[in-house]
């Protein structure tokens, strides 16, 4: 009897079947969204102390029911909100000791006296919209991360949103500890004091 | 006369489609690695608002997600009003606390530190649902909280 050949399998039909694993892996996936604003809460104390806080080092951010925004008492729209975030945050205006030798800002005696004391305070009412309220603390945060740019450019030459992606890049031990002090260093130089109030009920 | 044949009698080739599983297993590679499967259905609307000062989540087993937006159209029968989802499950605020402590002792001790709350809100929702979130956070002691949002500028959040 004659060797028969095994008979080919017919792959045709490959091309289909892989089309409805593709076609399924298409429909399924979901591309996550796993970044945002990280904001860290204050601990809940049974009795708080209220700290003796200078009006003048007080930056009011206010959002009413209707959405509106007003800082220290005037309307403004949320454009503005940047730029004056930084000019209260740089104005360095304290007396001697107490004013800051690398803030560029005007130096005026009503506003704050140095980063270090200069506090945000975000009050926003219960019946606030959450898109608005994330837009406006994006627009601080912001305002800290363009204070602190400029300043780590100045000193390293280098901005901070890119001294804290190298970081995470970094491999080496001794480059990551450098990197860490200084990144510590600029933050404490603009520290981020931003202050959320319990929402509200305005009437 | 050979010179004048007529062009049209000859036919072009045909194409090869061998090659084309090939190209398609290609796509169905990319697609079966890059798809990640949710780990919750989600039964609020989930719209997240955009900012671009934004910090990346890098480990996601350090991720706990709390959802809140209006129900589904398919859970109209819950009403119109903004609520928490925990897990698979609409919550009450004061289900938070369990939901928290739950996911913490699932975790391994190390890790515990470092977990991290991701707020992962509906654009059109009230602050005072966010605000009480976040009050029962705090007493929980589960202080780093992250507001997830898309990636974009602070006025796509404006836009119709």
């Amino acid at each position: 009897m004659a060797r028969r050949l095994a008979p080919s399998v017919n792959a045709g039909s490959m091309a289909d079947i892989a089309f409805l694993l593709l076609i399924f892996f298409l429909v399924s996936t979901t591309i996550e969204t796993d970044s945002g604003i990280s904001r860290k809460l204050p601990p809940l104390i049974d009795d708080p102390t209220t700290a003796d806080i200078k009006k003048k080092n007080l930056f009011r951010v206010e959002l009413n029911q209707l959405n509106e925004l007003l800082v220290e008492g005037k309307p403004m729209v949320i454009g503005d909100l940047k730029s004056a975030a930084i000019a209260f945050l740089d104005n360095g205006g304290g007396p001697g000791d107490r004013s800051c030798d690398y803030c560029k800002g005007q130096r005026d005696t009503q506003s704050s006296d140095n980063p270090n004391k200069a506090i945000i305070s975000l009050i926003n009412s219960r019946e606030t919209n959450y898109a608005t309220c994330i837009a406006v603390q994006n627009e601080l945060v912001s305002a800290y991360t363009d204070l602190r740019n400029r300043e780590a450019q100045r000193l390293y030459g280098i901005s901070f949103v890119e001294m804290k992606k190298n970081l995470k890049d970094a491999r080496d031990n001794n480059d990551r500890r450098r990197l860490r002090e200084r990144i510590k260093k600029i933050q404490a130089m603009y520290p981020e004091k931003l202050s959320e109030a319990e929402p509200v009920n305005q009437y | 006369m050979s010179k004048f044949k007529n062009t049209k009698s000859i036919q072009l080739p045909e194409i090869s489609t061998a090659s084309l599983p090939d190209i398609v297993f290609m796509l169905l590679f990319f697609f079966m690695v890059a798809t990640v499967m949710r780990d919750d259905t989600l039964l609020v609307k989930n719209e997240l608002p955009f900012a671009d000062q934004v910090e990346k989540l890098d480990n996601k087993s350090l991720i706990m997600n709390i959802y809140a937006g209006k129900p589904n159209s398919r859970y109209k029968n819950i009403g119109t009003e903004a609520r928490i989802q925990l897990n698979d499950k609409f919550s009450d605020v004061n289900d938070i606390k369990a939901f928290i402590l739950a996911e913490r002792t699932s975790k391994r001790e190390q890790l515990r530190p470092f977990l991290i709350t991701s707020l992962r809100v509906d654009s059109d929702t009230n602050m005072g649902l966010v605000g009480d979130i976040k009050k029962e956070l705090r007493k929980v002691q589960a202080l780093k909280i992250n507001y997830t949002a898309r990636t974009g500028e602070a006025a796509d959040n404006f836009k119709p």
